[in-house]
């Protein structure tokens, strides 16, 4: 079933187009990964699934959008209860300069669940979830921030499973980390996708090809091409998309 | 071999400077409190002619000065740090907040009498310095608070944004904790400025002590400790030895300072500290 359905989609920074006429689907519990040159639209897109893109002054953005059959343009959109259903992952990890616990806490903390002893449940499963439990465990009310870059990510990522989100936006969630780490978060990616529906830009190909089961190919501002994983980096259609796998630029 | 010559050099200027900052500031201290302990007896603070009620007064108008220009500074700093447009009119904020924190404390003093003593026709009041104090505190507030909310690294912001917060709830529970070590500091700075003011004091809380101990009355005069040492310098009343008063008035304002600083100072490093974590300077 398709999860994310988006149609026509374009977007402006002030004159500037940034996205023209955007149309994919995503289906549900699938890995799409997002592939293309620096400044080719992979992440404006990706933020425009969470509408993260508001919060950028001089955005417009026309076309739609549509979750589960909801356009999350509509007037209607609550916000905050669709960013809850659609997290993110960002390019660096960012946890909050607070405990282990606080930061994975932080989500459920402010869509108003105050129980102690649930609150402990949902830290635990989510740590779980983000393997990182066995690493923490022992340092839960210590700071975040002392933790490594790998751990500081995944963290990030249990912070965003505890709010009980559908889809996961990644947005190359591992750029800023070494090879065990990167591998720990490909690894994990895997285990998630039984559960989520995860989209993950990224500028390493061999990633894309690890972990994802269809791969689209942005060029400035343009969706070239999108296809199962194994087809577009074999039997890419375009010659574009041929061009930038096969290292001819980008 | 000459870039590193001058490095050498630089480094030499820079500790000279640094120790020089530091030889002043023990100089300073010696020499004030040396002259100035001896006297800080009981009888200097509960005698005839004691400073407890002036002392009583600064924390006071400390108190009530905070009071008044907490919210409105804090609140516009915060506005203009996280909601404000960036635009022509919030500009034209900064801008005034700027011109206002260089004004001369003398004038906001004479500004003071004008508005509260004379047009409002309270007279000298506690009540009229702490307004005026939080006058000449305000652009400051304003200033520090939109400094230490953009210090905090936008990716917080993002982070709990993108998980469902609202603005406020990001404001409440991230920025503010993440900026209150510099909160702090900024509140340290206004309050020592407001200890030590004597200029715009003289002109709104008068130059002189309730006869009732510990007088809350907003609405009576207020002599604070550093109008009293001007005071005292100023104009010696006769038969009282005005240079020892002086003396022991000048090691008192210090002490305050400084224990004051201290007491703000170390909540705000624990604070730090388990922010930070333990791995992190």
């Amino acid at each position: 079933m398709d999860k994310i359905v988006v149609k026509e989609l374009d977007l402006f920074y002030g004159e500037q187009q940034a996205l023209n006429s955007i149309s994919i689907a995503m289906k549900e519990r699938s890995v799409t990964a997002l592939i293309g040159p620096s400044g080719c639209g992979k992440s404006t897109f990706l933020r425009t699934l969470n509408r993260m893109q508001d919060l950028t002054p001089g955005v417009k953005i026309i076309g739609q959008v549509k979750i589960d059959g909801q356009d999350i343009y509509a007037a209607d959109t609550d916000v905050v209860l669709l960013r809850k259903k659609v997290g993110m992952v960002f390019q660096h990890p960012n946890p909050f300069p607070k405990s282990v616990f606080e930061n994975v806490a932080y989500g459920p903390r402010i869509h108003g669940e105050t129980d102690k002893k649930k609150l402990s449940e949902i830290v635990e499963t989510s740590l779980k979830d983000a393997a990182l439990w066995n690493e923490v465990k022992d340092r839960l009310h210590e700071s975040a921030l002392g933790l490594s870059g790998g751990q500081q990510q995944r963290l990030c990522i249990a912070r965003l499973l505890a709010v009980g989100p559908e889809i996961l936006l990644m947005d190359e969630p591992t750029s800023a980390l070494d090879p065990i780490s990167t591998m720990k978060i490909e690894e994990l990616i895997a285990e998630l996708k039984d559960k989520y529906t995860i989209i993950i830009v990224t500028h390493n190909m061999h990633q894309a090809s690890r972990v994802s089961d269809r791969t689209a190919f942005f060029l400035s501002g343009d969706l070239i091409e999108e296809d199962i994983t194994s087809v577009l980096f074999t039997r890419p259609a375009k010659k574009k998309t041929e061009d930038y796998i096969s290292g001819r630029f980008g | 071999m000459k870039a590193h010559q001058a490095n050498r050099f630089a480094s030499i200027l820079l500790w000279i400077g640094a120790i020089a900052i530091l030889a002043l500031l023990v100089a300073f201290l010696t020499l004030i409190l040396g002259r100035g302990l001896p006297y800080l007896t009981a009888e200097f603070f509960s005698g005839s002619d004691g400073v407890r009620g002036q002392l009583f007064n600064s924390f006071y108008i400390l108190f009530l000065s905070l009071i008044f220009s907490l919210p409105i500074g804090l609140g516009a700093g915060i506005y203009m740090a996280e909601y404000a447009p960036q635009n022509r009119f919030t500009d034209l904020i900064r801008l005034s907040t700027e011109s206002l924190a260089s004004v001369p404390s003398i004038v906001f003093g004479l500004f003071g009498m004008i508005v509260f003593v004379n047009m409002f026709g309270l007279g000298f009041t506690i009540l009229g310095g702490s307004a005026t104090l939080a006058l000449l505190n305000l652009p400051i507030l304003v200033r520090v608070t939109e400094e230490s909310l953009r210090a905090v690294p936008r990716s917080y912001r993002e982070a709990s944004l993108a998980l469902g917060a609202t603005m406020w709830q990001t404001l409440r529970k991230v920025i503010l904790p993440t900026a209150l070590p510099g909160l702090i500091t900024g509140i340290t700075l206004v309050a020592g400025r407001a200890l030590g003011e004597t200029a715009i004091l003289i002109f709104t809380a008068g130059m002189n002590v309730s006869r009732i101990l510990f007088d809350v009355n907003p609405l009576a005069a207020g002599e604070t400790l550093a109008v009293h040492l001007f005071a005292v310098k100023s104009n010696p009343l006769p038969g009282t030895n005005s240079d020892q008063i002086a003396d022991g008035t000048a090691a008192l304002l210090i002490l305050m300072v400084i224990v004051f600083n201290i007491c703000l100072s170390l909540p705000s490093r624990w604070l730090q500290y388990r922010l930070q974590g333990k791995h992190r300077g």
